[in-house]
């Protein structure tokens, strides 16, 4: 049934310019543009939805645009067309602190003048918040980070990940119903990082705000989000959740960021529903799912992830089985990677459970792989920058 | 095989050598390769720097005259109780004191120091000198009141007493405008001679205006410093370092050719119709010449430290202040401007160190009104010819610098002190 979905399709798309009288999203961005020095465009016509309660993370590549994003939505930058609109109000000449937004920092931004209770307290002093509530609120909120001891510390005598939860607890301790992070998990080294992603998903379910995240990391993204939006060049490649992303990329960059790919160069033959023929630039045909092909003679890259390539004896039924011969085998405990070249030089990644039937492989033997059609996708023929 | 080994001794290197000695050698080389290094400059400031400010330090209590130029009176009078007239030994160490000192004509310089603090004083001793040989012998104590009634006043002993004294406080009473009153008391001088303490209270004041004007216009010069992007930044930079790169009599001059009553500003004032051209203002040749003098020349040391401080606060604090919910003006006051408090600090005690011992440009543009206590210190060395109370004038300068400092090192701490 993954195949079946058709592109575009799921209910949560990207809204056009005339779009407005669906109006029950929380975030809207509409045709949003923005230019620094007038000849190029860093974000290109950006359309996002995002519904109440959602965590939405902006992924792609260092000067893909979603940063800007990002601080147009916390009024640090001005669109240069375009609206975006918060719970239905247009919020583009709204100064950032009227805006009512948390925001997270990559480098946390702690005051570090202050002490870490001071830090919290300064969202509800700006707001005139009395003092008793002022002090159960930041205790509250220091609880939730689980850093309830550390109120007199400077920022300066805590860790990165300490930090980093403080930081957290700052962007909520005023309740907004929006919270901003921006590579939030940046600075910290892998372990924190996942201990930090799991804190800041609980945080989220918990209070059920509304949170846009930018990272480049894709595992981070994959692992946090309910829906991700793929940046390049300043527009959305997709904008999916993390599941459809991965196994049903639409464009070859997405394909190519998110996970890896084997990607191979061909031309589309014919069109039979969801299903086409592509041959190859060596010769063969390969069935595949018609992704983003829409007539026969088109250029397309086809896309197969190296776990969906069985090996051997399990190739034979397959939709697609090809000789290969192995180059390379790489043990990584669990499952085992195999470096293999077909059609004539083109190089496959394969990774492989760990079982009886791959503990043979040598380099140099010939064998089949072959792969499902539903597992072979029919993209743009664009060569990938990635 | 041979290792260090563990004796009594402590650890020894593997030829059996005591592992410090070794140590020490091995180390005493890079040492004294390292100390050569800084060898010209350490003599340049023993000879430049340590030794004239020791000697300066000297000179305000050193007070050799007396003891030398009367040595035998010096001695005599030690251990005069002050009660009654010195007696006959004193008288005659004085007649042998004004014999010599005549002959070998020192007598002079004893005659001018003495005078300082009583006037008179150069008469009556150079007077005596000079009729020493009308007496005919002992005793000598009505001998010499004979030859000048002041030697039988009970103050000039109580001060020759309190002068022949190889050291002495005088300088800096003086400095203070305090003196010896003639029974030895420490009082005011007459308020007509009273001119240290006022220029003093006048160099702190105008310095620390001087110094406030510094930071109100270094502040936004050095927050557009450090938040333009590099090419303006650099730019800016050029125009805050071109005065360090010019003369400072040409940019002292230069005020003299805007401010003066026929100068540029007036000038233009007048072309405005704002004055008229009867009423040109006096901007130079007194304290508005030196302030807005002053404040031009010292204004990069204001804009460098607080640059160099500004440069390190990230752009993302304002924005995350904004974020939470601070305007701008809240943003600034509580999370920008406590953090530039370290460039404030370094900034002011700068400028205001350099302020209150400035002198050129006081000298040319302050007039009367707009000089400073190193004119006053420039005057003793040069006119006055009295090094003694230079020397102490410009000591308690030093001392006054030095708490500044040691203020400074408690409030905020010397290391946070960098130009860029």
């Amino acid at each position: 049934m993954q195949a079946t979905v058709e592109p575009h399709a799921s209910p949560d798309q990207e809204p056009t310019a005339s779009d407005h009288s669906r109006s029950s999203s929380f975030v809207r961005f509409i045709n949003v543009q923005k230019s620094y020095d007038g000849e190029t465009l860093v974000v290109k016509d950006f359309n996002l939805d995002i519904q109440k309660g959602e965590f939405v993370t902006l992924l792609g590549p260092s000067g893909s645009g979603k940063t800007t994003c990002l601080m147009m939505m916390a009024g640090f930058e001005t669109p240069t067309h375009g609206r975006i609109l918060l719970k239905d109000q247009p919020i583009t000449d709204l100064p950032p602190h009227k805006r009512g937004i948390g925001m997270v920092f990559q480098n946390y931004a702690l005051f570090p003048h202050m002490t870490v209770a001071e830090n919290l307290a300064f969202p509800l002093d700006v707001r005139r918040t009395g003092k008793a509530e002022t002090k159960e609120k930041v205790q509250k909120a220091l609880d939730m980070v689980r850093l309830g001891e550390f109120g007199d510390r400077r920022p300066g005598q805590l860790s990165g990940g300490q930090q980093q939860r403080v930081a957290l607890a700052r962007a909520l301790v005023f309740e907004p119903e929006l919270v901003l992070m921006d590579e939030p998990l940046g600075a910290l080294d892998k372990n924190l990082r996942e201990e930090m992603q799991f804190e800041i998903k609980r945080i989220h379910d918990r209070l059920g705000v509304t949170m846009i995240y930018v990272t480049h990391d894709q595992s981070e993204a994959l692992t946090m989000s309910d829906r991700i939006a793929v940046f390049s060049d300043g527009v959305v490649q997709q904008l999916a959740s993390p599941r459809d992303l991965y196994e049903r990329p639409e464009n070859a960059f997405v394909a190519g960021f998110i996970g890896e790919n084997n990607r191979l160069a061909g031309e589309v033959l014919s069109i039979d529903g969801d299903v086409c023929r592509v041959r190859i630039d060596s010769g063969e045909e390969i069935e595949a799912m018609a992704v983003a092909v829409t007539q026969p003679g088109e250029r397309t890259t086809l896309s197969i992830r190296p776990e969906r390539i069985a090996l051997g004896a399990g190739a034979g039924s397959l939709d697609n089985v090809f000789e290969a011969t192995v180059d390379e085998v790489i043990y990584l405990g669990d499952h085992l990677r195999a470096h293999v070249s077909a059609f004539g030089g083109q190089q496959f990644s394969i990774k492989t459970p760990n079982n009886e039937d791959v503990g043979t492989l040598r380099p140099g033997q010939t064998l089949s792989i072959g792969w499902s059609r539903q597992n072979c996708r029919a993209l743009d023929g664009q060569t990938p920058t990635h | 095989m041979t290792l260090p080994s563990d004796t009594p001794e402590g650890l020894t290197t593997a030829d059996g050598r005591p592992l410090k000695a070794s140590l020490e050698h091995a180390v005493r080389r890079h040492r004294l390769r390292a100390l050569m290094l800084v060898l010209p400059l350490v003599a340049f400031l023993i000879v430049a720097f340590i030794l004239p400010i020791g000697s300066m330090l000297w000179r305000s209590i050193d007070n050799p005259e007396v003891s030398q130029g009367l040595p035998l009176t010096s001695r005599a009078i030690a251990d005069w109780d002050g009660q009654e007239l010195p007696g006959e030994p004193v008288y005659a160490a004085l007649y042998k004191d004004l014999e010599t000192g005549y002959a070998d004509r020192s007598i002079g310089r004893v005659a001018s120091r003495l005078n300082y603090q009583y006037s008179g004083m150069r008469s009556t001793l150079m007077g005596s000198a000079r009729k020493l040989g009308r007496l005919e012998g002992p005793p000598w104590k009505a001998a010499m009141i004979s030859l000048d009634r002041d030697w039988g006043e009970h103050d000039l002993w109580r001060m020759i007493q309190r002068e022949a004294r190889p050291w002495t406080l005088s300088y800096y009473l003086s400095a203070i405008d305090m003196q010896y009153a003639p029974n030895g008391d420490i009082v005011e001088k007459p308020g007509y001679l009273q001119l240290h303490v006022k220029l003093f209270v006048r160099t702190l004041w105008m310095s620390m205006l001087i110094t406030a004007l510094c930071l109100v216009l270094a502040y936004p010069v050095a927050y557009l410093l450090a938040t333009l992007p590099a090419g303006k930044g650099n730019l800016l930079m050029i125009l805050v370092l071109l005065p360090f790169w010019t003369s400072l009599l040409v940019r002292t001059t230069t005020w003299i050719a805007i401010l003066q009553q026929q100068g540029v500003l007036n000038d233009i004032l007048v072309s405005l119709h704002v004055i008229g051209n009867d009423e040109r203002l006096q901007m130079i040749y007194n304290k508005t010449g030196t302030i807005v003098a002053m404040t031009h020349i010292l204004l990069p040391f204001m804009i460098l430290p607080l640059y160099s401080v500004m440069k390190t606060i990230p752009v993302g604090y304002m924005r995350a202040a904004r974020s939470l919910g601070a305007g701008p003006v809240t943003a600034f006051r509580r999370v920008y401007f406590p953090q530039t408090v370290a460039g404030i600090g370094a900034g002011s005690i700068l400028v205001f160190i350099l302020s209150i011992g400035y002198y050129i440009t006081p000298a040319l543009v302050g007039g009367e009104s707009g000089r400073f206590i190193t004119n006053l210190i420039a005057y003793h060395m040069q006119t006055s010819l009295n090094w003694g109370l230079a020397a102490a004038i410009a000591s308690i300068l030093l001392f006054v610098v030095i708490i500044c400092y040691l203020v400074y090192n408690r409030l905020i701490g010397v290391d946070k002190v960098k130009l860029g």
